[in-house]
């Protein structure tokens, strides 16, 4: 990681938690590991691993690898090369205990659900096929939604709710699962500022709860610094640590292309499109 | 109000047809309302479409014509499936040209013999007229099965729908259920091509849920929406084509998809006047 000194303002006031290396076996373990479409490897040589009651944080630009880390985790692509294993086994094999918000819901604009129906769905992979649902599952379904401050949408069609409340809506989907791992790509993506806060009490109730989680986000200040780990990505990993010690002015520029100090100590940043090289 | 009931009082066949046309819509509406919402009109078209060569060639050799469909839909859906895996392109290019292909053979077939010309007017537009008990019962029996594999695949089949990768994440694989799901709409297709014809299965099957995705903001109810309305237009389609001595398979989807539009507009104008209470959450929202 360079660690090159610089008249750039570093991170927040270091909010970051300690990493605390935990002696428990990591939820996610990756060595080696090499993620990519088809044959086009994105990014190559990732090694890291995530402790229960963890969280990480991967900043990028759009096409740094972020999604992709993120699909390969949950075992919707493939890996292409070394070792990846999700609670000591290979990935897409632990259904019950993942819970995967994706960037995109392309159909959310014609499907005929309520809320509601959309938070319970978080409740199927615990459930398979034809398992009733209980009264405690749907206790579960009304704690996610207030969570997130939707519990009065409940009946509304997803269609009719604004982006943000239909963000809220995703996410409360993601808590209702109750799940061991949460992997979230641009959870804050269309959140208002209410909704942002709503949304990191949220995970660190799920870190508290036992979970452990993995955000791709573009949010260094608040998101990231809530992470014990952060792994700055650009089609390679270009840092990887704590946040107080990568969230740094040059490990950024290299990420995003572009830093610029701001006020109160906070460092912001410009992003700019990453090419594929 | 006679000119409402004794067409159906007075005639046997009107009630069969009618019958037969009711378990119809209930199929279609079942499978409608997925092939809408996974968007998968096209291939519901092309399944409609591509048993055709299976239809004639069963006819040609003495095969009743529904074990004929249902090879023309294997190989379809085996078609499709490929397609969807392997294509690089769009594959609405490669599903169109294979329905275009199949179809054509089916016509070439059905050119070969004379005989045909009435069959081929029946495998497009159906015999709803003429539908025996046998059919009937067949009828009853797929429509049985299509419900129970809804039922059963309630919760992949919705996840799919929302977004496919949550389904195959959630353990729902998604190639299984998506052929399922192919499955339920070729069995519906399959079906009802002796009531309304392969060229108009298309028109009940999406036309109906079409309106009933307008109407509901469930899924449970826009099936039920869907249900009623097909039937609906079975019943109006049937008693036109009773009054005019009009084809009553055309009669029918006509009468459908003049109900979809006029739900479209009325729709349109009420939801203009629906507010969300966009103040429940705080702040303003993005977007």
């Amino acid at each position: 990681m360079a660690t090159k000194n610089n008249n750039v303002i570093a991170a927040s006031d270091g909010t970051g938690q300690s990493a605390g290396e935990s002696e428990r076996t990591p939820l996610i373990q990756a060595n080696r590991l090499s993620i990519g479409y088809g044959h086009e490897v994105v990014v190559p040589d990732i090694n890291f691993q995530l402790a229960p009651q963890q969280a990480i944080a991967l900043i990028g630009t759009n096409g740094s690898g972020k999604s992709t880390l993120l699909k390969t985790i949950v075992g919707l692509q493939p890996m292409l090369g070394g070792q990846l294993t999700i609670f000591g086994t290979r990935p897409g094999t632990n259904h019950r205990r993942i819970a995967y918000l994706g960037q995109f819901h392309a159909s959310g604009f014609i499907l005929p659900l309520r809320a509601v129906d959309v938070v319970r769905m978080g409740r199927f992979p615990l459930h398979g096929l034809c398992q009733r649902m209980t009264g405690e599952d749907n206790e579960i379904i009304s704690l996610a939604m207030s969570t997130m401050g939707i519990e009065k949408l409940a009946e509304y069609p997803l269609r009719s709710l604004s982006g943000g409340q239909q963000q809220r809506t995703y996410l409360a989907q993601v808590l209702a699962h109750q799940a061991d791992l949460l992997v979230l790509d641009e959870p804050t993506s269309g959140l208002d500022a209410g909704g942002r806060d709503l949304y990191l009490q949220a995970i660190n109730d799920e870190l508290g709860r036992g979970a452990s989680v993995v955000i791709a986000t573009h949010d260094i200040q608040e998101e990231a610094a809530l992470c014990h780990q952060v792994m700055l990505l650009a089609r390679r990993v270009v840092a990887l640590g704590k946040p107080q010690d990568v969230l740094k002015a040059d490990a950024l520029l290299e990420t995003f292309g572009i830093v610029v100090t701001g006020e109160k100590k906070h460092l912001h940043v410009i992003e700019s499109r990453h090419g594929h090289d | 109000m006679e000119w409402l009931i004794t067409p159906f009082a007075a005639n046997g066949f009107m009630v069969q047809a009618l019958i037969a046309g009711m378990l119809v819509s209930i199929a279609c509406a079942i499978a409608g309302t997925f092939v809408i919402l996974r968007g998968l009109a096209f291939i519901g078209d092309a399944l409609g479409h591509g048993v055709l060569p299976g239809i004639a060639v069963a006819i040609l050799v003495g095969f009743p014509g529904i074990l004929g469909a249902a090879i023309g839909a294997v190989f379809m859906i085996g078609g499709i499936s490929l397609i969807t895996r392997k294509s690089r392109l769009s594959s609405d290019t490669a599903i169109g040209l294979l329905f275009v292909g199949m179809l054509s053979l089916g016509v070439m077939i059905v050119s070969r013999s004379n005989s045909f010309t009435g069959d081929l007017t029946s495998i497009l537009f159906g015999e709803i007229l003429g539908i025996g008990k046998g059919a009937v019962l067949i009828q009853l029996a797929a429509t049985v099965v299509i419900a129970i594999i809804a039922f059963i695949c309630s919760r992949p089949f919705l996840l799919l729908s929302f977004d496919p990768e949550q389904a195959q994440v959630a353990g729902f694989s998604f190639r299984l259920y998506h052929n399922v799901m192919l499955l339920m709409i070729a069995i519906t297709v399959i079906v009802s091509f002796q009531t309304v014809g392969t060229l108009l299965v298309f028109g009940l099957l999406i036309a109906p849920a079409g309106a009933g995705a307008l109407l509901s903001r469930r899924i449970g109810v826009m099936m039920a929406w869907a249900a009623g309305l097909g039937t609906l237009s079975t019943y109006l389609g049937l008693l036109i084509s009773y009054h005019f001595n009009l084809a009553a398979g055309a009669a029918i989807i006509l009468v459908a998809v003049i109900i979809f539009f006029i739900v479209f507009v009325i729709q349109n104008i009420r939801l203009r006047r629906i507010q969300i209470p966009g103040e429940v959450t705080h702040g303003h929202e993005k977007q």
